[in-house]
């Protein structure tokens, strides 16, 4: 796609009209509040996913560290053991959020909202973009959205891991179990809003039931797809939540690490 | 409540054309296409403008007010202040004729690309069975009355005139869909949708779905499903693999 004025919204032939939208609302208003959302998380994680510290207190690990695979991650952290050994020198997070990241990238939802708010392709419906070609996701790299299926699979994986997190935190700091603090809401809630994303996604709605030619022949399958639709309307609101309550969890967990507020106990 | 509401229509043909202001009677409970009726009749009876049924399901008199791509009969007065200039345009994607009245042709050769539903070799018609459960998931599709306001929103070929060719667009993506979900449709439709009907130059900005006056979830329930199912065939190798070993095609 190459970026140069405006495409062909003036062609020949077409009404001569050559403003490149006409739209009265608030067109940009969505888009802006897209970028403004997104480049906090960026700088976030990225400045988290850096720190390599503060990012396990018992009983908490943050999701932006677990599983915490390499000798480098601090004690008690790697409930998963520790199969990178001490050659990963760098922070053990940069292992791991390769597969959360793809998942969002290639997310239907998240393409629809970056390509519009940071691509501009198109910046709202009826607004001409500023590209003078475009291929979509025929090519590479675009065509790699193709993939999403394969970090969805991951996704899975990493939240089993923090419902495990999760069920980790009903302990206390001293490692006793039946216990309860604010902090494993926190987590009960980071691994509930995944789930919700997971499971609303429109790779898992085509898997569960999607891709029959007869739902009649699958009737299990088919009611699971009912369900699974149902979600799906809300994707792009479990897209946000889950983002936010990542980046929430993950700055709840530093900020009990680093004594900058104290863990509740509920019981 | 009779009030005057003030109205910018384009008016033209394929060489020229400008927007032209009007002031005009409006009374209660009326749509855009009853003023722009009202106009044509007391200021301006050469105002060239398409529609028929008047109820939201003939699809004739798609337009674009204030730049949004509308169904002039289903936009109602009352959605906008009494300050407010209402812009009207034909649709902006396809070839002006004169005024609000465009040529859609392209939309018709696209539709001539589809091919018709093929059922099995050893059925004739009339022997066709399906199960209702079958029968309700492509009935949303087929609610779908042929505005080609999804054609007109879509950026793909709206603001690229070259993509025309290669590019069906979204009103032909859930045909596609309805006939790959057909149980009884023997044709391969999703190598077709992604080689031959260009479903891979959507990148799912869902405008499409934004302005459909039917609220058919064009992106959701069809354009997805056809790049997941053309996942299934094209870019997924244990698929294709799995499909190879257990011959499981036609689920």
């Amino acid at each position: 796609m190459g970026m140069l004025m405006s495409g062909t919204i003036t062609t020949p032939g077409r009404a001569k009209i050559a403003a490149r939208h006409l739209r009265t609302d608030k067109w940009w208003v969505q888009p802006l509040i897209t970028v403004a959302v997104l480049v906090s998380f960026i700088i976030y994680s990225t400045w988290r996913a850096f720190e390599n510290a503060h990012y396990f207190v018992e009983p908490y690990i943050s999701p932006f560290y677990s599983p915490c695979l390499a000798t480098s991650c601090v004690e008690g952290a790697s409930g998963f053991g520790q199969p990178f050994g001490s050659w990963w020198v760098l922070s053990p997070s940069l292992l791991i959020l390769v597969f959360p990241l793809g998942f969002r990238m290639t997310c239907y939802y998240y393409r629809k909202a970056y390509y519009r708010a940071f691509w501009q392709s198109p910046p709202a419906c009826a607004v001409a973009e500023p590209h003078k070609t475009y291929t979509g996701e025929t090519r590479q790299p675009l065509i790699l959205q193709n993939a999403h299926r394969w970090f969805f699979y991951a996704g899975l994986i990493f939240n089993v891991i923090l419902s495990y997190d999760a069920i980790l935190a009903f302990k206390n700091a001293e490692g006793q179990w039946g216990h309860m603090q604010v902090g494993t809401l926190v987590l009960l809630a980071n691994a509930t809003f995944l789930w919700l994303y997971s499971l609303s996604c429109h790779t898992c709605r085509h898997t569960i039931g999607g891709r029959l030619k007869h739902f009649s022949k699958h009737p299990v399958r088919y009611k699971l797809w009912t369900k699974i639709s149902e979600l799906n309307h809300h994707h792009p609101k479990f897209a946000w939540i889950s983002l936010i309550g990542v980046a929430l969890a993950d700055f709840y967990i530093r900020s009990v690490s680093t004594g900058f507020i104290t863990d509740l106990t509920i019981f | 409540m009779t009030r005057t509401a003030k109205f910018r229509v384009w008016r033209g043909d394929a060489n020229d054309g400008a927007l032209k202001d009007y002031n005009i009677e409006v009374n209660e409970g009326e749509v855009v296409l009853d003023v722009i009726h009202r106009l044509q009749a007391t200021q301006t009876p050469d105002l060239a403008v398409r529609w028929n049924c008047k109820a939201g399901k003939c699809g004739s008199c798609s337009a674009e007010i204030n730049g949004r791509p509308r169904l002039m009969c289903m936009t109602r007065m009352n959605t906008f202040t009494d300050e407010e200039t209402i812009t009207v345009t034909p649709l902006r994607a396809f070839p002006v004729i004169r005024d609000l009245v465009t040529d859609v042709s392209f939309n018709y050769k696209k539709a001539l690309e589809v091919p018709a539903f093929s059922g099995p070799a050893n059925l004739k018609p009339g022997e066709y069975r399906m199960e209702q459960i079958d029968v309700e998931r492509s009935q949303e599709f087929r609610k779908c009355i042929e505005c080609f306001l999804c054609q007109d929103t879509c950026h793909v070929i709206r603001d690229h005139e070259e993509n025309k060719e290669a590019f069906a667009g979204p009103r032909f993506f859930i045909r596609l869909a309805e006939l790959d979900m057909h149980p009884l449709d023997t044709l391969d439709r999703k190598r077709a949708a992604q080689e031959k009907h260009g479903l891979g130059m959507c990148n799912i900005t869902k405008c499409c779905t934004e302005v459909c006056p039917e609220h058919i979830r064009i992106t959701d329930n069809a354009i997805i499903p056809m790049k997941e199912r053309v996942v299934d065939v094209k870019y997924d190798p244990a698929r294709w693999l799995g499909s190879k070993i257990r011959r499981r095609e036609g689920l």
